[in-house]
Parts: structure tokens; C-alpha cells; sequence
């Protein structure tokens, strides 16, 4: 039986890098393949080409055997290529159908569309009511339209980008079964991810990238995830340490029932949020995305203004009122997930971004003007020290790949030396070594006296990283409890909603 | 054959500021073709306002007083946009800043940019407070405006003296604006112009009022995050550019008028607008591409008396220049791909 898919010397190159060099590789029927890489390793480009979003410069995609030129996803799409990609499209107004109808390329009455999807969603154990509004459904029930949406093709190949990225862990369960029922039914499915453990629990082959070239073929069972991890970024992994024992000192950040209004029509507003971090305690707060995370940052950074002065306190004097500014003078630092246009500026250079949140603290104005130089200075500190691989101060922060752009947003914060600092998902789309290296710098912030808040939905880094560990779901925050005494299942309720309370009552 | 615009990864400094030169040549080469066509001397159309307002010495002075204006409202009007603060109605600004000018200069000054800044303070208010849009605030308060000087001066402002014309007195001599060239017409207005964007090229490149502005176009959520309100930058925005649009007024109306007249709105706020995209919203490209708009008015006219041209041929041309200076600075963001959908898939 031939190949179901299989590139040669695949090679693309663009403007100042080469994101695939040279890539061969093969996808038997049936089988789960794992396309593991760092950011930048160019999986998304290989994939993309796959899909026909993007044309190779060179080198040849062969379909079951036959070469093939796939010049658009619609054409991908008519070979049996499905793809669900990391960031959804979907309308939040609309119902399930109607956006499975809006994606289709080809007219199906709607009686009959409904119909095929039903019959998809009963063969896979997808359940999912097609006329339920999107903007009422959880990111794992979003994810199961697009799965639905390809599945309606009848794919050969089914491309995953990421997808569990938003997931809680019994979610997670869910889509492997799904995956594996298509598999065992000849399916075969590329999974793009970079968490080992999931490789190593679901796909029958790894093909691993770095800097475009592919370095290894392996079988992720007889691999570990540091085997793995160590392939992919090229070097042995540092381990992060953590001194042994450590006490906590006077509470630094008290948020006491705090409260935020909806402001748009589907965010999730946090309501009687309470938690205190002490000195030299890092605490994590897990959920799944789309449940009042944004308006938790937004509300300890300051962009979001408390009406209840007392609602959140540093060092014992109420804040709840400033604004950013005023926040970080007081020793509260921020930095919101999303990177560029949020926590950076991507026309802006990486000088002038500095200035966005250090000009205050660092002294970088001085009667209205800006002083270039000191901003300047403090940027290459921030780079040298985060080892940022950046041309200097003066590179526009666009210019940054995202895990580099992370490491100086973080950096950028860290080097103040802030009371407190909180920060949302601090290793989102960053590679292993990259994470690594923030991992550490929260850790040392932490010993040296700083409170931290981590807001992340990623499990295994909360794990490692925090002291304390609390769960968001649907703006309400649980109980934060020591990092030990919770086990992934509880972990995973909680996410999905199920507090320990309301599960007794 | 289809085409696709694809983003270029970072749009070249080079290709950045050559386009506002690119359009200029274009507006010349495409306006010769045009007129040619239409039955005119399309090439001798294009040399009239084109060159011979520079070729001719005698012609400078009124470069200098039609470009002064333009670079004024210009620098006003870069900085706003620069803040994604869309002022439409730096023509209304203007027109208030010449009716709020009266007494002596210095507070006459004052006046013309207290006027603009008022009148810009309406879209502000309505913008931050009921979220109305200000390109349409700002646009439609110029057609009040408007309406206002004809009123002032067929009533209460009428010149008792003027036969019945609808036009104030004269201002006193010590409300004119000095000459700074003896034997011309070059007013104190052009030093001004100068002035003004030197100042503005300072303040937006090395002040935190510039970064705010900056950081708010640029990137909204951004800004919030470092802690730049939205609506104090909508209100400095709309009230800069209104001042400055005023000042103008004022200037124009103490230089040039001599009083207030219902020709004094002369496109000149909505011109401004075109001149500070060519200007690629910099203070100091904006002087430059306010001496060229003035060379197209200047030329214009010349074009008129010796080629019989249409007033509306200047219009043509400006509005070709802001045409191509759009379409340049999407191709300097995108490049076009041909896709070629013959290859299609073979299963």
C-alpha cells in the first residue's frame, strides 16, 4: 500500500530565513504522526504547504502515491485533507450549523447538512447540539465543530495544530479516543504539538524539526519526553531550581472580592474573586481559556479600574482604584498573554517599548521628555541578561520571533524588580529552552522576595512552577491550596466547573 | 489569472518615503495623459503647476503664503492621525480660528487656537462620551461653520462702510500680520509654519506627549496596558489639531483677508488632510509636502490664464496625488502575487 502521504526534499525560503530545508518525511494510512518542533522550526510552514495555503519552493507532495500540486485548501480539501487549526473561525453569534454550513464549499440544504452532521457526531461520540449559539459553548465543545467541520469531508489526512493547547485534561481523553477510533478506521492524522507527553501517550511516529531541518524520525515510545525535548532544541535541558524549603513571608498582594462588569458581549467578567500571595510564593491559577482569565489580569494590572479601593491591596495600601501607572509606582507589575499589540508594540522598537512600562519606575522621563538613552541602556540589560536574539535595543519588537519576544516582555518586567508581578501564560507558544530560562527568572524574582501570580493553562507548568494553585472557571476563582495536595483529576473537575462544594451539594 | 495581496514580512524605509515621490511623478505622468486626452495640452498642464511656479522667482512669495497654512494645519492633523483620531474638520477648526481672532496679535494668536480648539472640542466630547464617530462629527461642524461667517458677516459683523458687501471692516493695522519681506506678500504666518512643525517634530519624537500619541495609534491595547487613557488622547488629539487648524485661520485671516469675507473658507483644512499623509504624518514631511500642494494652487492658477485650464484641474491633480499615495503605501505593505489556479489538484 503506498504512502498515504509523503514529502521530498521539501524546501522553502523566505526573506532572511529558510523555514523548510530540505524535509522528507512519510504518513503510512492510519497512522497518528507527530510533527514535533520549537517555535520557528518551521511546522506550521510545512503544514500549511501540505494544505495548500502556501507553495513549496521545491520538491515534491505525493498523494497515496501520486505527485500532487495542492495550489489552495479548497483543492487540499477535495484530495481528503482536513485540517483543524489552532485558532478557530468561528462566528460566536451564529449557531453550530450555521457555521458548519458557511465553511462548506460546496451548497448543501441545510435539512441534509444537519442530517450528516448528526450521523458524524453519532459515529465519533461527538456530542454536540447543532443549534446551540457558538458563544455559548466551551472551547472544547468550539474545537469539536471544527473536528466536525472536517470530518463531513471524509478526510484521509487529518491535520491537528495544536489542539490541546485550551483543553482540560479529561477533554483531552476525549479528542484521543476520537483521533484513535479515525485512525483505527485508516484516517491518518499529522498532530502538530509540542507536548511530550501526549505524543508519547497517542502517536505511533515522531518527526522532529529544528531550524527547519527535520533531525529525527523516531518512535515516541521508546523515546522519554527529555530524549524528545533534548532533540528538539538541540542541547541538554536545564533543570529548574528551586531551593528546598522555602518559607513565605508577610502577604504582599490581598485581593479581596474582587469584581469586574461584562463589558462586551460574550467575555466572561470575574466575580468574587479573593486570594492573598505572600512574600516569595508563587501562586498558579489554571483554567481553561475563556473563563474570566483576561479579566483577571486586566483587573490586577490596572486597566480594568475597581470601583472598591479595598478590593485589592500591596503591602497593606489599597490600590483597587489606580490605574497602570499608578500600579507600578506601587510596586505591581503585569503582563497580559497576548504579545503583540498588548504587551508589546510590534512598529515600535524594542527601546520604545521599554519605555511602555518601565518609564516611570526606571526614571526614563524627565519633565515630559523622554530619555532615549536610559531606555536604550535598560533594553540592552534586558537583552543581554534574557538573552533576547534581538539586533540591539534599536529592533523593532515585530522583528523578534514570539518566544524571543516573550523572553524580553518578560525580562522587560522582571528587571524592575517589581513587589509583585502577575503574569498570563508566561511560556504560551514559547519554546522548551526559552521556557526554561522564564521559568527560572520567576523563580529567582520569587526568592528574592517578590509575590508572583501565574495564570496559565498549562498544567504541567503550574506544577513546576507554583507554591500555590488555584482554579478559575466561569469568573469564579476556587480556593488557592498548596500545589501538592491536588492531584491532575481534581485539577481537571475543578476546570470543567465542578467545585468541591457545589459537587456536595 | 487572479491576484493576491500578501503581507511583506518588513516594509522597506527606502520604498516608505519614496512613495509620497512616486505619486508626485505618477500624478504628473498619468494628469498628462489625462488632460492630453480631454483635448488640452496635457504636457504644458503639467509644467504650469508643476514647475513653473518653482522656475519662476516671482511666484515663491506665494508659495510661501499658500503653503504656510497648509503646513500649519498639517502638523495638526499628523499628530492626530498619528493618534488614530480621524479630524476631518480641520477646515471648521480653521474657519472658527479666523472668526476667533480679534484684538492685537499676541492675543489674536491665542484666540484663533482657542477657536479651533473649541470647535474640535465638540467631535472630542461626542467621540469620548456617546462614542460618535468623529469623521462625521468633525466633517458636518465644517458645514456649520460655514454657514456662521455668512451669517456674521451679512449681520452682525457687516461692515457699515462696505456698500453692502458681505464683509467685515478691515482689521486696524496693528491686527495685521507684518510682512518679514518688504515688496512681497510673504507674512509672519510662514515663519510660524516653520516654527510650528520644528516644534511638533521635537515634541511627537521625543516627548511622552509624542510616545502617547504614538502608542495609541499604533496600538490601542497597548497603550491601555501602559497606562495611556484613550480618551484623554482623543481629546489632545482633536484639540491640537483644532488649535493648530485655528491658527492658521487666524493667520490667514490677518495676513492675506484682512478681514473676514465669505470667501474665506478655501479648502484649505481639507487640503491639509492630503498633505499630511504625503508628509507620511512626520512634522518635518509635512513642510515639505505643504510646498508641494502650494506649488499645484500656484500652478493651478498660472494654468488657468496661460493654458485656459479649468480651476477643478488643480483639484484633479491633488486628488490624484492622494490616490496614487494610497495605492504606493498598500503595495509598500503588500506585494501583489499572481496565483495561478490551471494547476489544479490531480487525485
Amino acid at each position: 500500500m503506498p504512502n498515504r502521504l509523503e514529502l521530498s526534499g521539501i524546501t522553502k525560503q523566505f526573506p532572511g530565513v529558510l523555514a523548510n530545508d530540505n524535509v522528507s518525511f512519510a504518513v503510512k494510512p492510519g497512522e497518528i504522526h507527530a510533527l514535533l518542533g520549537e517555535n520557528g522550526a518551521g511546522k506550521s510552514t510545512l503544514v500549511k504547504m501540505i494544505y495548500g495555503i502556501m507553495q513549496p519552493d521545491s520538491g515534491e507532495i505525493r498523494w497515496n502515491g501520486e505527485p500532487v500540486v495542492v495550489p489552495n485548501p479548497k483543492a487540499a480539501r477535495r484530495l481528503g485533507i482536513g485540517m483543524v487549526f489552532q485558532h478557530f473561525s468561528l462566528f460566536e453569534a451564529l449557531t453550530v450549523l450555521e457555521n458548519i454550513a458557511l465553511g462548506m464549499d460546496a451548497k448543501i440544504p441545510s435539512r441534509e447538512l444537519e442530517a450528516r452532521i448528526r450521523e458524524v457526531m453519532q459515529t465519533y461520540g461527538l456530542a454536540l447540539d447543532p443549534h446551540r449559539t457558538v458563544a455559548t459553548l466551551s472551547v472544547g465543545e468550539r474545537q469539536r465543530i471544527e473536528i466536525v467541520r472536517a470530518l463531513l469531508l471524509n478526510p484521509q489526512l487529518l491535520i491537528m495544530d495544536e489542539p490541546t493547547s485550551v483543553l482540560t485534561p479529561q477533554e483531552v481523553e476525549q479528542l484521543f479516543t476520537v483521533l484513535r477510533q479515525l485512525a483505527s478506521e485508516g484516517c491518518s492524522i499529522l498532530y502538530i504539538s509540542h507536548k511530550l507527553h501526549e505524543i508519547k501517550a497517542l502517536c505511533d511516529t515522531a518527526t522532529i524539526l529544528r531550524g527547519g531541518k527535520l533531525v529525527d524520525t523516531c518512535d515516541p515510545k521508546e523515546e522519554t519526553s527529555r530524549s524528545m525535548a533534548e532533540k528538539m532544541i538541540g542541547t541538554g535541558l536545564k533543570d529548574i531550581v528551586k531551593p528546598a524549603g522555602r518559607s513565605f513571608g508577610e502577604p504582599k498582594l490581598v485581593v479581596n472580592r474582587l469584581l469586574t462588569h461584562r463589558t462586551g458581549h460574550f467575555d466572561v467578567p470575574v466575580t468574587d474573586v479573593s486570594f492573598t500571595v505572600r512574600a516569595g510564593e508563587i501562586l498558579g491559577i489554571a483554567g481553561v481559556a475563556g473563563n474570566g482569565q483576561n479579566a483577571l489580569l486586566d483587573a490586577l494590572s490596572g486597566e480594568i479600574r475597581s470601583e472598591d479601593r479595598e478590593a485589592i491591596t500591596i503591602d497593606g495600601k489599597a490600590i483597587g482604584h489606580m490605574d497602570t501607572t499608578e500600579r507600578r509606582r506601587h510596586g505591581l507589575c503585569a503582563v497580559p498573554e497576548e504579545r503583540n499589540g498588548h504587551a508589546a508594540v510590534a512598529d515600535f522598537s524594542l527601546s520604545d517599548n521599554s519605555v511602555l512600562t518601565a518609564r516611570d519606575r526606571l526614571g526614563m522621563v524627565v519633565m515630559g521628555l523622554i530619555n532615549s538613552g536610559a531606555a536604550r541602556t535598560y533594553t540592552g540589560k534586558v537583552i543581554a541578561d534574557f538573552a533576547v536574539k534581538a539586533l540591539g535595543p534599536a529592533a523593532t519588537a515585530g522583528s523578534l520571533s514570539g518566544g524571543n519576544l516573550q523572553k524580553y516582555i518578560m525580562g522587560r518586567e522582571i528587571l524592575q524588580k517589581p513587589t509583585v508581578l502577575v503574569v498570563s501564560q508566561p511560556t504560551w507558544g514559547v519554546d522548551a529552552g526559552a521556557a526554561a530560562a522564564i521559568h527560572q527568572a520567576l523563580v529567582d524574582l520569587a526568592a528574592a522576595g517578590s509575590a508572583i501570580v501565574v495564570i496559565s493553562q498549562d498544567l504541567d507548568e503550574l506544577r513546576t512552577l507554583s507554591d500555590t494553585l488555584a482554579v478559575i472557571n466561569m469568573g469564579r476563582l476556587s480556593e488557592s491550596r498548596p500545589v501538592a495536595e491536588f492531584s491532575v483529576d481534581e485539577i481537571g473537575l475543578l476546570m470543567g466547573g465542578v467545585h468541591g462544594a457545589e459537587a456536595a451539594a | 489569472m487572479q491576484f493576491r495581496l500578501e503581507k511583506r514580512p518588513e516594509p522597506s524605509r527606502l520604498m516608505l518615503y519614496g512613495t509620497p515621490v512616486a505619486a508626485v511623478v505618477l500624478t504628473m505622468f498619468i494628469g498628462a495623459i489625462i488632460f492630453s486626452l480631454i483635448g488640452y495640452d496635457g504636457i504644458g498642464a503639467v509644467r504650469e503647476i508643476f514647475f513653473t511656479p518653482l522656475t519662476n522667482a516671482f511666484k515663491w512669495q506665494d508659495l510661501g503664503v499658500k503653503a504656510a497654512p497648509l503646513i500649519i494645519i498639517g502638523v495638526g492633523l499628523s499628530i492626530a492621525y498619528r493618534a488614530n483620531v480621524w479630524n476631518i474638520g480641520a477646515e471648521g477648526q480653521y474657519i472658527m480660528g479666523g472668526l476667533g481672532g480679534w484684538w492685537t496679535l499676541p492675543a489674536m494668536m491665542i484666540a484663533g487656537v482657542a477657536g479651533g480648539a473649541a470647535y474640535a472640542a465638540i467631535p472630542a466630547l461626542l467621540r469620548t462620551r456617546l462614542n460618535v464617530n468623529e469623521i462625521l462629527t468633525s466633517l458636518m461642524l465644517t458645514y456649520a461653520s460655514v454657514q456662521l461667517i455668512y451669517y456674521l458677516v451679512r449681520a452682525p459683523w457687516k461692515d457699515p462702510m462696505g456698500m453692502g458687501f458681505p464683509q467685515t471692516r478691515r482689521f486696524a493695522s496693528e491686527a495685521l500680520l507684518p510682512n518679514i519681506i518688504p515688496g512681497t506678500i510673504v507674512h509672519a504666518g510662514v515663519p510660524i509654519a516653520i516654527i510650528v512643525a520644528l516644534v511638533a517634530w521635537f515634541i511627537m519624537t521625543r516627548s511622552v506627549f509624542g510616545y502617547q500619541m504614538r502608542v495609541v495609534g499604533a496600538a490601542p491595547h497597548a497603550a491601555r496596558y501602559g497606562g495611556f487613557s484613550e480618551n484623554k488622547t482623543i481629546w489632545l488629539a482633536l484639540l491640537v489639531s483644532g488649535g493648530l487648524a485655528g491658527l492658521a485661520g487666524m493667520l490667514e485671516v490677518a495676513g492675506p483677508f484682512q478681514r473676514m469675507v465669505p470667501g474665506f473658507p478655501t479648502n484649505y483644512g481639507f487640503t491639509a488632510i492630503i498633505v499630511a499623509f504625503l508628509g507620511r504624518l512626520n512634522p518635518l514631511g509635512v513642510i515639505f509636502a505643504g510646498i508641494v500642494m502650494a506649488i499645484t494652487f500656484v500652478g493651478g492658477e498660472i494654468a488657468q490664464t496661460t493654458i485656459g485650464l479649468s480651476n477643478s484641474a488643480t483639484g484633479v491633480f491633488q486628488a490624484m496625488m492622494l490616490f496614487f499615495l494610497l495605492a504606493g503605501d498598500i503595495l509598500v505593505r503588500y506585494r501583489v502575487r499572481r496565483v495561478t489556479p490551471q494547476v489544479e489538484a490531480r487525485a
